[in-house]
């Protein structure tokens, strides 16, 4: 086996193809993947969990068309570039900007629901408004 | 194409196409002609009425017949027969014979290659008849029932290793099965057969695409799109609808599941089945 191994949920209501982008994405945030790694072969996941090959194949396709992971004929799918996280570091300024926008929530006596709630709504719903199916970032 | 029994038709008006390299699943309550249909693509049986083609010619075709594996319910295998003994009966029928692969499956279940078929529980001989179908290395395959008397972990290790055929191979499988809650995310194409028709034939995420869930109160007016089913409990309403134009902003809105939109289809036989939409007019098998 590989690397990585993925682990489906059937009953999470996340469409197959995104657990495997988004698995990938966290390896790769956590440097359990790195550049020049090769993915398993979509015969390798599929025999391991019983899922459609090409669901394996969407997968990649994602991941590459995002530019993390590149196939070379023959020889499999490899890790392109490993998902640097500056702009989520500490001192970054979206982070300062989003540590700004929950001092104001709680200040406005949101609690931890209230703010991840919202959080969850207004996300969903630029995603929707910008983002078309299949684009969606898993990056928090 | 139609197929009749002395006891009336079994199938009727069916036309479907499964694309190559896809992994089909056929659903349908028990009657539906699930069995028949299979039956008449693996060549054992011809159409009444109309005709199947499988692989571009008639699966009566000893040339095509050699390109198909059929696993049938009763799975039928000299009990007689040792593990060792009928997987040589494989290699000697079969000039395409990959023993390296027909060895695997059973060697992954454990079976002892030296006792008699008949000895072996329900679940081994599914085994053994899936060995021999992979064996025989078959651009279709086709599985009726396969998983019905499998344990858990057996189910999941076939499951896989037909997945596996399925990547490397391109192998096209049809697969019937009552376990809906199985051929989610195993399946990429869907065939629904009830009453001897096919209600929804397509791929399945473009099917999944065409349905929505719709959640409100029963003050709320579905008129607009065509509803497969529709659920009242107090004041709730819950609909599976093929929405028409944009729904309107008071109703909950979610795509189903597979099992969702096969149990809201299999509940409702009266419904109206999808025009042209993702259904194919062609009766085509596996082109």
């Amino acid at each position: 086996m590989g690397v990585i191994e993925y682990r489906i949920e059937r009953r999470s209501g996340i469409a197959t193809y995104l657990q495997i982008v988004l698995q990938t994405k966290q390896a790769l945030r956590l440097g359990v993947l790195l550049p020049g790694d090769k993915l398993p072969t979509a015969r390798e996941v599929v025999e391991a969990t019983a899922i459609n090959p090409n669901t394996v194949l969407k997968a990649y396709r994602e991941l590459e068309r995002e530019g993390l992971v590149q196939p070379r004929p023959g020889l499999g799918t490899f890790v392109q570039r490993g998902l640097g996280n500056a702009e989520a570091a500490d001192g970054s300024p979206l982070r300062g900007d989003l540590a700004h926008w929950v001092d104001q929530a709680l200040a406005a006596e949101l609690d931890r629901d209230d703010i991840a709630a919202l959080m969850a709504a207004v996300l969903e719903e630029r995603l929707a408004a910008g983002a078309t199916r299949g684009t969606i970032e898993g990056t928090k | 194409m139609g197929k009749r029994y002395r006891r009336g038709w079994a199938l009727r008006e069916c036309g479907f196409t499964v694309p190559a390299g896809t992994v089909c699943g056929l659903v349908g309550p028990n009657g539906a002609g699930k069995s028949t249909l299979l039956s008449l693509a693996a060549g054992l049986l011809e159409p009444s009425e109309g005709e199947i083609r499988v692989l571009g010619s008639n699966p009566k075709n000893a040339e095509v017949r050699a390109r198909i594996s059929f696993v049938s319910q009763d799975k039928p295998l000299y009990p007689r027969f040792t593990v060792a003994e009928t997987l040589q009966l494989g290699r000697e029928l079969n000039p395409g014979w990959d023993e390296q692969r027909a060895l695997d499956v059973v060697r992954q279940g454990q079976l002892p290659e030296h006792t008699r078929i008949g000895q072996l529980s329900g679940g081994q001989r599914t085994r053994v008849a899936l060995a021999l179908a992979l064996g025989k290395c078959p651009d279709l395959l086709l599985l009726d029932e396969p998983m019905a008397d499998l344990d858990p972990l057996a189910r999941h290790q076939l499951m896989g290793t037909l997945m596996a055929q399925a990547a490397e191979h391109g192998t096209t499988v049809v697969i019937s099965s009552h376990i809906l809650a199985e051929l989610d995310s195993v399946i990429d194409h869907l065939l629904l057969v009830d009453g001897g028709r096919t209600r929804l034939a397509g791929d399945v995420d473009g099917i999944l695409a065409d349905h929505r869930l719709l959640q409100g109160t029963d003050a709320m007016s579905l008129a607009s799109h065509t509803v497969v089913e529709a659920r009242r409990s107090g004041r709730q309403l819950s609909a599976l609808v093929r929405p028409r134009g944009p729904i309107a902003e008071e109703w909950t809105v979610h795509e189903p599941t597979l099992e969702e939109l096969l149990l809201a289809y299999l509940r409702s036989p009266e419904s109206p089945a999808p025009g042209s939409a993702g259904a194919d007019a062609r009766t085509e098998a596996a082109a």
